[in-house]
Formats: C-alpha cells, structure tokens, sequence
C-alpha cells in the first residue's frame, strides 16, 4: 500500500501520540520523539513498524511524537495517518 | 532609633554579609516572588562570592539563581520543594556541592539548633512598620500566613525585613515581631499576586480522579478515625480536593465536627470550616485568595509556624496530633516508599515539603495517585528518591484498587470488611504493568547532585545527575 499524501492524526495531549506521515520512496523513515523514550523507545518504535506492516506501508516518512501513549493509543494513531495517507478518508 | 534603611543593597552592607555566609528566604510569595532575585541582584553587585541559599522552597521564577551559581555568588543550596524549571539544571550537575533538601519540619528544626545557621534572614512582608512588625494577611501583595519565616526570623543572626506596604507603627496582628529585626527595606514591589496565591484550584471532574477520590472518602470512613474531633490535611491536587468533598458530605450527613484542619490551606478547607466540619484550620501557608482573606478574617483561623506544623524533635508539633494525611506521589514502590522529589526520569522537578513531616505524624496517611501517568506506572520495584519511607505510608489510593501497607493488617481487614477493592501492591503493579508494559530502567550519572534530609536530620537519600 502506498501513502498517497501527507496526513496526521492524534494530539499533543499527555497520554496521546501525535502522528505525521509523508509519502517517501527509499523505504521506511521513522522519527521519534517520546517523554519516556528511555523507558519504552523500543517498544514505541516496534509498536510503529508492526501497524505499518500490517497496512503494507513500505515506504513512507513517519513522525512520531509521543507524550506517554499507551500501546492501544499509539496504534491508532500510527492506523489512523496510515490510512488518511492512503486518500481513505 | 530607626531601622528604615534606604534600599536592599544598603541593609545587606549593613548586615555585614561576607563571602561564605548563608542567606535565608521563605517561599509564601512562590512563582511571584520577587524579593530573592532582587537581593541576590545587589549581593552579585556587592561581590560577594561563595554563599549558601537556604530558601525554604525555590520556584522557575527564581532562575536568575542559575547565573548566581555559574558566577559562584551561589555555591550552597538548601531548600524543603526545588520546581522543575531550576531542578532540571541541579540534575544536570550545575552545582559542585549537592543541594540539601530538607522537610518543612527538619528545615526550622536545623536552624534553631544551629545544625544550619543562617546569617542575614530577609524576609518578604507584604505589610511591615518601620520596626519590623509584619503579617503576610495584609497589603497588595498579601499571601495570608508567614509561617514558614518564623524560624530564619527568631534564628538569624541578622533579619532585614522587605516590603511593599509600609504602615504606620505599630502594625496591628503582626505575624513576626519587633523583637527579631534588624532593618526594615522599602521597594515598589515584593511580588506579582497573580503568582503569589493561585486561583481557585478546580475539583476534578475525571472520572478517574473521582473514583479515587471517592475510595478515598470511604477508607477514611473505615478507618475508624472518622469521629467528633477528627484532624486532616489534604494536597491542593484536583483529586485530593474530590476527596475532600466527599469527606466533607460524609462528616455533615452524619454530623461530625472535626477539631483542625492542617497545611497549606485552600478555599476548599475553608469552606468545610465554614460548613462546620472542623472547629479550626491551623494554616501555615494559603494556597488562594479565600484562604488569605479567611486567615485575615476568622478568628477560628490561625496561623502556625513551620516549627509548630511540623519540627520533629521539638516538644510537641501540630502533625502529631494529625488523624488523617492525603498525600501525592510521583512513584511508590513495593516497600510504600514515596518519591516526590523527582519525575520518573530522576529530574529534580519538586521536594519533600510537608510530605514526610504529616506521614510520619498522623495516624494514617494515605497516597492518591493513578495507576500511570503518561505510560509510566505509579508503582515501581524501587523509586528513583526515597522522599518519604515506606514506614510512614499506610495506604495507596489508586483507580485499579487500594494497597494497604502490610505492617497495618487491622486497617486491611477493615477495608475488606467494608468490600472496598484491596489489592496486594505486588499485585496491583503487575495488573498496571500489563496496561503500559514495563519500563526499562533509566541509568543516572555519577555525580550526586543532592542529599535528601529525612525529617529526624539521617541522610535518606541522594539524587544523582541525569545522562
């Protein structure tokens, strides 16, 4: 699936995650910022590659910041740019 | 005689302030305070070098401080509450010597015993004559109660006593006397109000917070300590509030009057002494307008020093006669030990205050805190700063269920006996780790950047730098 355009979703609210996503054609870019990084950065960054590659993003910029979203937030967010990038809604 | 002088910079040379000496300040006057800027301005401007502030506690307002220690005017600090906006530079290392955090009670404790002696005291009154006589209740930039400069006051080798509302001799209902002071200074401005006293602090309306806060309500009322003649001390935090409301609808429907309100008051204390709920508030510190005109006001409101809210050791403290404490927390962990002093990141961003003092004095003190807060579990294996020991906390208020410490097995099976959800700690972290996942731990520096003072003087613990 191809990111058609930019797109966002979420908030900077604590306990959200703000999402940007851009088209891009060398493969994955993922920027993240968190306020608990150093507590659970790995985990936020597979949470963020796992929803891409059930939505079969292969290529796309990604801006990531989180404020302290649990996981279930962040994948929405992550789905939500995802699927607006696509033109879905 | 007179003590008028006619600027800071001429009560300090008169006070015979010399490299290596210690400065005191009291914080009633918090994010608006201008008076400590103001004479660390004129002491930078005199050269004097290497002093130690002792402020009873520091607020962002006071970053000028950051350049003082840079210069090393500043090379000593002690403080009871450092906010995150000067805490994050002390975790970054900018001081060679550590900070010295202390309780609002270990604080007048050490100066009277001269454990901390304190040179020149100045003190910021919002009304003062021309002999020293002042009172926080009065004046623009009243802030209500002074009790935490009582000790620098009697203590200090030299008191320069600062105002914006000179009155005419003798100043009527005067919190610090006379007797105590050396100069008297006159400026434009002590402070900003809008930051002196805060608005009026919210009751939450998060669902979360009032669950809390109603389980709060209903251990209390289990407790056994909800009788004619019971004490209590509450946070000015949105659920602490809740909490206090429900208390209050319990004490008026089944129609306790208490004896004493405790703290930092609010608006919210003074209503239920108003409604009836407590014969007295005994304040040391107002948090919002209605608290100061209350104190000014209501003779059923009185003001206490720091040393009489709260000095271990001393003969007696109002917290030893304290039932009930509501508490925060930034983490707690396994062994109920309370981190207050920093955020889960090891950043200094708050202190002790009267925390450790109340929990150590009342019969039963209480946590509300939720079970994370952005992603980070309330609940951890070790906090990063033992602010208060886990031997003073008898409860913890969470949405997920209420952990009791299990030294109190009877205050447990009380709580159980009423169906409140008790769960284990353990328990109750594993049930929260599951929702957020769990953390990694986060390496700390080398560098000790403060000692934490545990209320009866013991090294209780130290902050290290952050990477």
């Amino acid at each position: 699936m191809e990111i058609l355009k930019r797109a966002s979703a979420g908030t900077m609210e604590s306990s959200d995650a703000y999402v940007e996503i851009e088209p891009a054609s060398n493969g994955l870019n993922i920027q993240l910022e968190s306020v608990v990084k150093g507590q659970f950065g790995e985990s936020i960054d597979r949470t963020i590659r796992q929803v891409l590659s059930e939505q079969g993003v292969e290529n796309a910029n990604v801006r990531v910041v989180d404020r302290g979203a649990l996981e279930c937030v962040l994948r929405a967010r992550v789905e939500t740019a995802v699927l607006r990038g696509k033109g879905e809604q | 005689m007179s003590k008028l002088v006619k600027s800071i910079r001429e009560a300090v040379i008169l006070s015979g302030l010399k490299d290596g000496m210690t400065v005191s300040f009291h914080h009633h006057l918090r994010n608006g305070d201008f008076v400590l800027n103001m004479v660390m301005a004129e002491i930078a401007e005199l050269g004097i070098k290497d002093l130690t502030v002792n402020a009873s506690s520091l607020f962002d307002i006071h970053a000028p401080l950051l350049n003082h220690i840079e210069n090393k005017v500043v090379t000593g600090l002690s403080a009871d509450y450092i906010s995150a906006g000067l805490g994050r530079a002390i975790s970054q290392g900018i001081m060679d010597k550590p900070v010295q955090f202390r309780t609002h009670g270990g604080r007048p404790k050490d100066i009277a015993t001269g454990k901390t002696p304190i040179d020149v005291a100045f003190i910021a009154a919002p009304a003062s004559d021309a002999m020293g006589n002042c009172s926080g209740k009065y004046g623009p930039s009243a802030c209500g109660s002074l009790g935490y400069a009582y000790a620098d006051a009697m203590y200090a080798k030299k008191v320069v006593v600062i105002t914006d509302n000179l009155v005419s001799y003798p100043l009527q209902d005067w919190s610090i006397s006379e007797s105590y002071v050396d100069y008297v200074v006159t400026v434009d401005a002590i402070g900003d109000p809008k930051g002196i006293v805060s608005g009026t602090t919210r009751i939450t309306r998060d669902p979360v917070g009032l669950i809390m806060a109603s389980h709060a309500a209903k251990v209390i009322e289990t407790s056994g300590l909800l009788k004619d003649g019971f004490s209590f001390q509450t946070g000015a935090g949105g659920a602490s509030l809740a909490a206090a409301k429900f208390l209050k609808e319990i004490m008026l429907q089944k129609g306790i009057q208490g004896s004493f309100g405790l703290g930092g008051i609010t608006g919210y204390m003074v209503d239920m002494l108003q409604a009836g709920c407590f014969r007295n508030l005994l304040d040391v510190q107002c948090f919002d307008l209605t608290a100061v005109e209350s104190l000014r006001n209501d003779p059923r409101h009185q003001e206490i020093s720091a040393m009489h809210y709260a000095a271990p050791g001393s003969r007696s403290a109002v917290v030893d006669s304290l039932d009930v404490v509501i508490l925060g927390a930034t983490e707690i962990d396994t062994g109920f030990n309370v981190n207050v002093h920093t955020d889960s990141n090891g950043v200094i961003m708050g202190g002790s205050g009267g925390h450790s003092d109340t929990a150590a004095g009342a019969k039963l003190s209480m946590i509300i805190a939720p079970m994370f807060r952005a992603r980070m579990p309330i609940v951890t294996d070790r906090v990063t700063c033992i602010s208060t020991p886990g031997k003073d906390i008898d409860v913890l208020v969470t949405q997920g269920g209420i952990a009791v410490n299990p030294a109190r097995v009877e205050l447990r099976e009380s709580l159980v006996a009423a169906g409140l959800p008790i769960v284990d700690i353990h328990e109750l972290k594993e049930k929260t780790e599951r929702i957020t996942g769990k953390p990694k731990r986060i390496p700390h520096g080398d560098k000790v950047v403060a000692e934490v003072i545990g209320r009866e003087g013991n090294l209780q613990d130290q902050i290290f730098s952050i990477l």
